[in-house]
């Protein structure tokens, strides 16, 4: 008798723990970033805030150019996100609904793009991009987020279109359609969970890219937000503390509303097979 | 209908494209860095073909031997620390938690999708002790801790385990849901039937979980271990590789060659050094599973 009840009472406390270990630096963070600066040197850190200082939001967002940095950041992600979409999804369908040579040597060629590290191909990029002027441009940033978004994306696309009936392309095909038609019609719906988990995964890789965008970049007007927040670091030093957070936060929020609204689609995503090879 | 899917000018204008774009920026540089190890300076600025001297260098160059084994040590206690935690996590899900399942899950699964740089951020001010004490000296000094109380990122001796917590925090929770996924793939009446069978929770582990989660666990060493050869941007944001060289990756070292130094030619082998032991360790992984991923 005792034993039963027991357990779950350590249960309880363990998950609890475990839920405040995820949360509890995130907690802090908000609080913290609505903190005065005299508040870090009267109480210890851990301390609630006694008010909510909205100033250093202001400060983060103008002083502190992180609108300039959250603009570019929405703007590379946002353009570079839509040709990964339409390539992974031509691409696909192309390599599992369509009959030609070569295709699955051209599957393999494409998920071989998976294990290849970032690193490695930062060298070479950087002294193409100086020789042909685009070094310090938007475009060397989108080109090199929509080439390195493309083999992960595949792989899950192509492991979803594998999962598809070929009855239903029949059909639109006896009806008449042709071949783009019926791709834009038929197949693109079909796709459309498909297309949310790979939109959701590559938008949290791309916001939160960091090797390119420091490389490639170096024009403040151009940074986004990830270098934005180093630099921003850097400017402020450790004076400013409260202004650090609220740049982190605000860094923090578009994916924190993402996460929210989405987070049933992708923990289907992620849990339905396609990850598991 | 074949007819149709056999479209050849369809399958060109869906393929080549990506094709190329693909080819051009992430393949093609691979053979470059092959070439570029060839030479000595930075392409404009003293670049001599000086054959295999880049990789006679290699092998005595000590920070380079120092970074490697940084990322060795980094590689075995993060791999351990997320795949190991991942899958306790998802013990959890499955076996403990009766309510509020999704919300603890959606919980746990919260860091992974946080900017590298943010976390990095907030986690520089959890261990900070100059000016004012982080929130962990804080809370240190206040439970009575006082000796432990010590600049975390700010001494070789803990910087790089420090740098490790900050990247198990942040990926279990993805490691949990995979595993969590494949627990529910397994057949309930198998675990049931163990159970009858008087199985408890070790032999219900060695016999009946661990043969079947075997191709998901293969699965996440790979995801693991590729993404802690890359060891990069939380060293780069949490310590940018300090202090002295506590937390200097093999990346990290190859950006300074390349882009400090101007040694191009010997940042690309290291560059080819660091895809090289990618793919052999995520192929020797892979061989643990009798079948294949990639």
């Amino acid at each position: 008798m005792h034993k039963t009840k027991q357990i779950p009472v350590f249960r309880t406390i363990f998950i609890f723990f475990l839920c405040l270990v995820e949360l509890y630096p995130l907690f802090w963070m908000l609080t913290a970033s609505l903190k005065q600066q005299s508040e870090w040197t009267s109480k210890p850190a851990y301390a609630l805030n006694s008010g909510f200082y909205f100033k250093n939001y202001i400060d983060a967002w103008t002083r502190g150019s992180m609108r300039i940095f959250f603009f570019n950041s929405l703007l590379n992600t946002f353009i570079s996100l839509f040709f990964i979409i339409i390539m992974t999804t031509t691409i696909s369908f192309a390599l599992v609904k369509m009959y030609w040579p070569l295709r699955t040597i051209v599957a393999k060629y494409f998920t071989m793009g998976i294990m290849v590290p970032v690193a490695t191909a930062l060298i070479p990029l950087f002294q193409i991009y100086t020789r042909s002027g685009l070094i310090n441009t938007r475009l060397s940033l989108i080109l090199v987020y929509t080439a390195f978004g493309l083999s992960l994306s595949i792989y899950l696309m192509t492991a979803y279109l594998r999962t598809l009936p070929d009855e239903i392309m029949e059909a639109a095909v006896i009806d008449g359609c042709g071949i783009y038609k019926m791709f834009w019609y038929v197949v693109i719906p079909l796709l459309k969970n498909a297309i949310i988990t790979v939109l959701v995964l590559q938008f949290f890789f791309k916001w939160n890219d960091l090797i390119f965008s420091m490389t490639f970049v170096s024009d403040t007007k151009l940074k986004t937000i990830q270098t934005g927040l180093l630099y921003f670091t850097d400017e402020f030093g450790s004076k400013n503390w409260g202004a650090i957070f609220a740049s982190v936060s605000l860094s923090v929020f578009p994916l924190l509303f993402l996460y929210l609204f989405l987070n049933k689609t992708i923990m289907e995503g992620m849990t339905a097979g396609a990850v598991k090879g | 209908m074949t007819k149709v899917l056999k479209d050849k000018k369809a399958i060109g204008i869906f393929v080549v494209p990506g094709f190329i774009i693909y080819t051009l920026i992430v393949m093609l540089p691979i053979v470059w860095s092959f070439y570029y190890t060839f030479y000595s300076g930075s392409p404009g600025l003293r670049w001599n073909f000086c054959g295999l001297k880049n990789y006679q260098m290699l092998f005595h160059d000590k920070n380079f031997l120092a970074a490697l084994l940084v990322n060795l040590k980094y590689i075995l206690c993060v791999m351990a620390g997320q795949v190991g935690l991942g899958f306790l996590l998802s013990l959890m899900f499955m076996f403990w938690l009766t309510k509020f399942k999704a919300v603890v899950r959606t919980l746990v699964f919260f860091p992974v999708v946080l900017p590298t740089v943010a976390v990095a951020q907030l986690f520089a001010k959890i261990y900070e002790i100059q000016p004012n004490y982080g929130l962990l000296n804080s809370v240190l000094a206040h439970i009575g801790l006082q000796n432990l109380v010590q600049p975390w990122i700010g001494q070789p001796s803990t910087a790089l385990g420090s740098l490790c917590v900050m990247d198990i925090w942040v990926a279990m929770g993805f490691y949990s849901v995979i595993f969590y996924g494949a627990l529910l793939d397994i057949p309930q009446e198998t675990i049931d039937a163990a159970r009858i069978d008087g199985a408890g929770g070790f032999i219900l582990f060695r016999y009946i979980l661990a043969p079947l989660l075997r191709p998901v666990t293969v699965t996440s060493l790979v995801f693991s271990f590729t993404g802690t050869v890359k060891m990069f941007e939380s060293a780069i944001a949490l310590t940018n590789g300090g202090p002295g060289n506590a937390t200097r990756s093999m990346s990290i070292y190859m950006y300074n060659v390349a882009f400090s130094f101007n040694k191009v030619g010997y940042g690309s082998l290291i560059a080819l050094i660091i895809f090289l032991i990618c793919v052999a360790g995520s192929g020797l992984i892979s061989r643990l599973d009798t079948k294949d991923i990639y």
